[in-house]
């Protein structure tokens, strides 16, 4: 005799149960602390902090436990949770060009006022397992670093681009006015044809997988635009704010960000002479592999605008940006896990009376 | 919860809503963008019904939640839970009770009566989506009505399969204007969409977009004059109540293919099982 | 002016496009009488197309007036409308034949529902009707019944462009605009369109625009012609008059350049 199915809040308070046992794992080990994973899985935090587009170590890491070290997840609980918090204030532009750089360089030119400061980087490093991380107790503490007596320019260097801009090799960047309103994509929805602060908006907070994708794809002739990597730089930025009742800006904190202007195919005319374009790319937290990738999609957006055909679904504006939000493609992808057994029955019926019609199998 | 605000969105949130709600209701049909924002459920989940729901929804409100018409499918516990903790509200599983209902992919067989609201939960709220990607240009046949693609569609459907082969989230048209997608509800429920005395409101979350058919609106499927619009049939009652003008579940019994048809909507299963049980017809 | 008289379908004025700094079209102008065919001749980049684009639409006229004598009789200038008001006249009044069929058909549906698609936007509901309607124009265009429910994917060149223009004559234009319609297809094949067109001109005393560089097109469909250069009408006359007696060098140029078998 069937029954109709019941239960479902008891199901559901067991799985929750469940999954609070297996995120805590074997009670022997040692729980996690979110300092830990604030400093050694510092990447992780950055990432989370980017995409779930708040900046707070802190709650990043609370994040990246609770969810597991799915970063996806991570992610979202960082972005519902700042859907509830007031917002106070904006603050002014923050200005990278005062940057205090840990790390600085440049593909475009050997040598530059600043340097080439390498910093803290994976690129050199070969990728050989380090046996010696999985010790368990601390083997040897790294020896502190010598560092030299810092260059004053290598704490602000000036700008590649702004090199290449004096000279009037490469479109000049608008100068914004920072009083008019640009449109805040976490306030509106984005409608197309996007401005590109909106475009820039999406590609910041925008998976970073898809990003890559993408960066690749015009590196393979999807939409190519003849990319240089005139400047990436990462360090920290002050953040200022005029108060109402002040009427001049203070710093509020720092945030540490990446930044990547990338120098591209120049184009000229017969009225115009041949200038570089530019793509820029720009995240909290340390990754570079994102801004490159942000700067790479931010071209290849700008098709229109430049006077190129756009022809690759990587100058698509609104494929581009409709899919890069992972907690949405996340959601709807797996939204397919709910029942759909409403619709399924319907298509059923149809089905079935289609076969019936063609003579085919008999109905149930 | 105290942390949060009633319902969960802030004011200011819920002020922006309710006017993207007026604004739908004021166009019937109409898509309305809306600043949607991340809530604590999946996108593609229920954002956009959760938060047409959190800004609608008052303290003396009486809730009901349904996923596939049942009150206790995991989606519709878990939106259910969320509002008694995040509003205090009352909440029950019977329609008739209800002044406020959030329900995904049906609408209740039960009638509607005035001053209820009826949330649905949109996953693609644009009907013109499958014959045309790009959002510029089906804002701009909304604007023209040209709506020609979509009847290209089911003639199409027509020709190959000698009838309309949509059969849930079927095109209407809304007082006699904009094509609208009614959420994936089965054809069944279209005709409920017609001249409803409640108040239909739409929300899709992740696409942002609110929309609303205000009661007593004539909503329309399309169809053609030799092919009209039909609804789907089953040649068995409900197993466990008898009725035979409800929306009936497939249920597989046996791996030997046994199946049993029992009423989507448990609320009005319910109601019939007792009526029976009472002598009643 | 008289209403009561008879008064051209489309009377063309000034019509000027830049694009930057270079002539699309210059001072272009025109009258186009109901049931007549007016061909616009000249080489490629003459600007012939450019002058067809701003009366569609597809392209934006700088300076210049084109009005309509519309089938409730009013006078509009097409060039002056806002957008949703002229996309409307276009889809209910106007054909569009475009040189490549494929850029105005729907490649993906079948034929039937690419003739029928007009009828439905202006609010044909029978299935039954719209498609004895299309078998009836694919007769008109020498297209076989029984590919009715074919995709235009398998078509030939011949039968998509007759297939496209099964689909704007279906809604019985007052005008139909054409760019180069035998263009993209063999020579075998463009005598029998010409053919076609021909016929269905005379028979439904269709008013048409046609923009051909193809002397031999333009004598066989064309009442009266205009010679475009750079930009520039340089010469109007009557067909015969036209490619017989060329008054202007440019047109003494096209004329004597076709060759003879």
């Amino acid at each position: 005799m069937y029954v109709a199915v019941k239960g479902g809040e008891r199901a559901i308070e067991a799985a929750h149960r469940l999954l609070a046992e297996e995120r805590r794992g074997d009670s022997r080990v040692p729980e996690l602390s979110l300092a830990q994973i604030d400093q050694q899985l510092s990447l992780a935090v950055d990432r989370v902090m980017a995409e779930g587009s708040l900046y707070d170590r802190d709650l990043a890491a609370l994040a990246i436990k609770q969810a597991r070290g799915d970063l996806g997840e991570a992610i979202f609980l960082l972005r519902a949770y700042r859907t509830t918090l007031p917002r106070f204030g904006v603050s002014l532009p923050i200005d990278t060009g005062r940057m205090q750089v840990r790390r600085r360089i440049s593909a475009t030119f050997k040598d530059l006022p600043g340097g080439q400061i390498l910093g803290s980087t994976f690129d050199y490093t070969h990728r050989l397992l380090d046996f010696e991380l999985a010790g368990g107790a601390v083997a040897t503490r790294p020896s502190p670093i010598e560092l030299e007596a810092a260059d004053p320019a290598a704490c602000a260097p000036p700008r590649v681009l702004d090199l290449l801009d004096r000279e009037g090799l490469i479109e000049s960047d608008p100068a914004g006015d920072h009083r008019a309103t640009v449109v805040d994509l976490t306030r509106e929805p984005v409608t197309f044809p996007a401005p590109r602060a909106a475009r820039l908006q999406n590609l910041a907070r925008g998976d970073e997988g898809f990003l890559l994708a993408m960066g690749y794809a015009t590196q393979r002739g999807y939409g190519r635009n003849h990319p240089f990597a005139g400047e990436i730089r990462l360090g920290e930025v002050s953040v200022e704010l005029i108060p109402e009742e002040l009427g001049f800006p203070i710093e509020i904190g720092t945030i540490a960000v990446a930044e990547c202007q990338m120098v591209n195919q120049f184009r000229g005319s017969d009225s115009a002479p041949a200038q570089f374009t530019r793509g820029y790319g720009l995240v909290f937290g340390e990754n570079e592999k994102k801004a490159m990738a942000m700067a790479l999609v931010d071209r290849a957006l700008r098709s229109r605008e430049l006077g190129e055909t756009p022809a690759a679904p990587t100058q698509d504006e609104e494929f581009v940006l409709s899919h890069s939000d992972n907690v949405e493609a996340s959601g709807f992808v797996q939204h397919l896990k709910l029942p759909h057994y409403v619709d399924f029955q319907s298509e059923l019926v149809l089905v079935r009376d289609l076969r019936a019609a063609a003579g085919a199998s008999p109905r149930p | 919860m105290s942390r949060y605000n009633f319902a969960y969105l802030d004011e200011q949130t819920k002020r922006m809503i309710r006017r993207a709600i007026l604004k739908a209701v004021a166009i019937p049909g109409y898509q309305v963008p809306f600043g949607s924002r991340e809530m604590p459920l999946s996108y593609g989940w229920g954002t956009g019904g959760v938060q047409v729901t959190a800004s609608v929804i008052g303290p003396d409100d009486v809730l009901k939640v349904i996923d596939q018409g049942a009150d206790d499918t995991t989606n519709a516990v878990s939106i259910r839970r969320f509002f008694e903790r995040t509003a205090g509200v009352r909440t029950t599983t019977r329609t008739t009770q209800a002044t406020l209902i959030q329900s995904r992919h049906r609408i209740p067989e039960t009638p509607l009566a005035p001053g209820q609201i009826l949330v649905l939960q949109v996953p693609i709220p644009e009907p013109l989506r499958w014959l045309e990607p790009r959002e510029a240009e089906t804002r701009k046949m909304h604007a023209l009505e040209e709506y020609g693609a979509m009847h290209v569609r089911l003639y199409e459907d027509i020709t190959r399969h000698g009838k309309v082969a949509q059969t849930y989230e079927y095109p209407v048209i809304v007082d006699g204007r904009y094509l609208m997608r009614p959420s994936p509800i089965p054809k069944w429920d279209n005709p409920k969409l017609d001249r409803n005395p409640a108040l239909l409101l739409f929300g899709a979350g992740r696409e942002k977009r609110i929309y609303a058919v205000p009661p007593h609106t004539s909503v329309r499927s399309l169809d053609f004059e030799d092919h009209p619009f039909e609804v789907e049939r089953w040649d068995r009652p409900c197993a466990l109540c008898g009725a035979s003008d409800s929306y009936l579940d497939e249920i597989v019994v046996d791996d030997k293919g046994g199946r049993m048809f029992v009423c989507s909507d448990t609320d009005f299963c319910a109601q019939q099982q007792g009526r029976r049980e009472d002598g009643e017809p | 002016m008289s209403d009561a008289g008879e008064r051209p379908l489309l009377r063309v004025r000034g019509l000027t496009r830049f694009y930057g700094s270079r002539v699309g079209c210059l001072d272009i102008g025109f009258d186009l009488w109901p049931g007549e065919v007016l061909g616009l001749v000249g080489e490629s980049g003459s600007g012939k197309t450019t002058v067809l684009d701003c009366l569609s639409g597809r392209r934006a006229a700088s300076a210049g007036r084109a009005e309509y004598a519309a089938r409730d009789g009013a006078i509009v200038d097409v060039l002056r409308m806002a957008e949703a008001p002229r996309r409307r006249l276009l889809r209910a009044e106007w054909g569009v034949v475009h040189q490549n069929p494929r850029d105005g058909l729907r490649m993906t549906v079948t034929a039937g529902a690419n003739v029928g698609e007009r009828l439905m936007d202006l609010g044909a509901r029978h299935y039954g009707a719209i498609r004895g309607q299309a078998i009836d124009w694919l007769d008109q265009v020498e297209i076989a019944r029984d590919r009715i429910d074919d995709a235009p994917e398998s078509f030939s060149g011949g039968m998509l462009q007759r297939l496209q223009i099964a689909r704007n004559l279906v809604i019985r234009p007052r005008l139909v605009l054409m760019d180069e319609p035998t263009g993209s297809l063999d020579v075998s094949v463009q005598a029998r369109l010409l053919d076609l067109l021909r016929g269905l001109v005379a028979e439904l005393n269709l008013s048409a625009i046609v923009v051909t560089h193809d002397l031999a097109v333009a004598r066989l469909l064309a009442h009266r012609l205009v010679v475009i250069k750079s930009g520039e009408a340089v010469e109007t006359g009557l067909t015969d008059q036209v490619l017989d007696d060329p008054q202007h060098p440019y047109t003494l140029l096209l004329v004597s350049s076709v060759l003879h078998p």
